[in-house]
């Protein structure tokens, strides 16, 4: 299994989210975006765009490592392995 | 007389009331979020709102109850295949003595949805949406689904139909730096003209290529940038090139429309066969992005002048409007409870509405100013909303 946390900005918009471990099954990037989809119906409306890529101020990483394919999210996730979902944008 | 103003802002959606000959603000929607756009269906009271994400990418949202709930709604999205010509600046299409490059095509992805419209009463649940880069969407279900005007999308201006193969004819569209605060630099559609007499007749204005129109419900476009001009390209009168900030017409005289465009404000009473410049860079009235066309006269229309180009802000510190009354020959200036030292607003392109004898207008400096008198005189809102996008009678 795969744990998935997430920017507290995205409790606002998916509270089904919110105060729970989110525990999915390990595969790629976009097969673990896909599972929290499952549980919170809309969820990667929110990080991908309608190409499947991470929006350009969404940022992701597996453990300590940032993801490297943003546009078709093959990264392996492995088991026991934590995915990040943070965001990065600056200014008032 | 209309009984809400809504407010677009850098922060939230504002919503306005009169009660008791008094406006009240209401606590603001979408708290935090940009929006960048918000309207009132007039058809059923639907309001709806443009949510320009910093993050979380472009959403509509909207409330049937009057403001109390809003909900999501179903993300417009490019369908698979659809690609445009990029360019991006600076790029040998602005030397005209530079060989011509292979075309560089982008899956298109919307980054924002710019401007929406209402269809007339014959078609309920008909919503356009305008974004950027620029695609018209089609709704006729109240918003629940969304298709991209294909058409217009693989117009010969833009390169043809993409979808199918490569380019057949060049893209005639640029791209603003302005239509999007981070530094894309795309085109988009910000106006959406539908005509009250006849639903598919339809205008569309892109920043920066022109006007377009359709008189068969969006399956056929063509230009109508006759007897417009540009500054800013080697040849000012080139077909395609043009930047209308905003484009909108008379409800009662559809022939009539107006565009406040980067290089001037433009008239035309023939239905956009040919404009007409009725501005000049001297008489105070030439640069700005905001225009309001009585809903009676065509001929009768305001306009928030600001010193272009390097500037953008009030003329000499002063914020006023100017009108005219006949058909831009002549314009009058409107100062009356208006700032007229150290004002640096800018009135961006859906910050100005009418609504029978009144106008309001919204600022970035966070300034909305009301009048009920055409113009005449005006009262403050408030002095320190957020940036405000755009500004509608409800």
């Amino acid at each position: 299994m795969t744990t998935v946390r997430l920017t507290s900005h995205l409790y606002r918009f998916f509270p089904a989210l919110k105060d729970r471990p989110i525990e999915v099954a390990a595969g790629s990037v976009a097969e673990v975006l896909r599972a929290v989809d499952a549980i919170a119906p809309g969820f990667t409306d929110y990080v991908l765009d309608e190409r499947g890529a991470l929006r350009r101020h969404v940022y992701l990483s597996i453990d300590n490592r940032i993801v490297i394919d943003r546009t078709t999210l093959s990264d392996r996730v492995a088991d026991g392995a934590t995915v990040y979902l943070f965001q990065a944008l600056s200014g008032g | 007389m209309s009984d809400l103003i809504i407010l677009g802002t850098r922060k939230g959606t504002v919503l306005i009331d009169r009660a008791d000959s008094a406006w009240r603000v209401r606590p603001i929607q979408h708290a935090g979020i940009p929006v960048c756009y918000a309207a009132r269906d007039p058809r059923d009271g639907t309001l709806w709102a443009s949510l320009d994400h910093g993050h979380w990418g472009p959403k509509l949202s909207r409330s049937r109850d009057g403001g109390a709930s809003w909900e999501d709604v179903l993300s417009l999205k490019y369908p698979q295949g659809a690609r445009y010509i990029v360019n991006y600046l600076p790029t040998p299409d602005f030397d005209p003595a530079a060989p011509q490059g292979d075309p560089e095509y982008q899956d298109a992805t919307v980054y924002k949805i710019w401007s929406l419209a209402f269809g007339n009463r014959d078609q309920p649940g008909r919503l356009y949406a305008g974004t950027i880069p620029g695609g018209l969407f089609v709704s006729d279900d109240g918003g629940d689904s969304w298709e991209l005007n294909r058409p217009l999308w693989n117009h010969e201006t833009r390169g043809g139909d993409l979808f199918s193969g490569g380019a057949t004819s060049p893209n005639c569209w640029g791209g603003t730096p302005a239509s999007i605060d981070y530094g894309v630099f795309e085109p988009g559609i910000h106006s959406i003209v539908v005509d009250p007499n006849d639903s598919k007749h339809l205008y569309v204005a892109v920043s920066s290529a022109g006007v377009l129109e359709s008189t068969d419900g969006g399956l056929t476009w063509g230009g109508r940038n006759r007897g417009m001009r540009m500054d800013y390209l080697p040849d000012p009168e080139a077909e395609w090139g043009h930047d209308p900030h905003f484009v909108t017409h008379c409800p009662a005289q559809p022939d009539h429309l107006w565009q406040q465009n980067h290089c001037g404000v433009f008239y035309s009473n023939d239905g956009a066969r040919s404009w007409r410049k009725v501005s000049a860079s001297d008489s105070g009235v030439h640069f700005g992005f905001p225009i309001a066309v009585d809903a009676r006269d065509g001929q009768t229309a305001w306009v928030v002048p600001a010193r272009a180009d390097s500037e953008r802000m009030a003329i000499d510190g002063g914020l006023y409007l100017a009108r005219t009354s006949d058909g831009g020959q002549s314009w009058q200036t409107l100062r009356k409870g208006l700032p007229q030292q150290h004002a640096y607003d800018i009135v961006l392109r859906h910050g100005l509405d009418i609504n029978g004898d009144c106008l309001c207008f919204g600022s970035t400096t966070g300034n909305v100013y009301l009048s009920e008198d055409r113009g005449e005189s005006w009262q403050c809102l408030g002095n320190h909303f957020p940036p405000v996008y755009s500004v509608r009678f409800g």
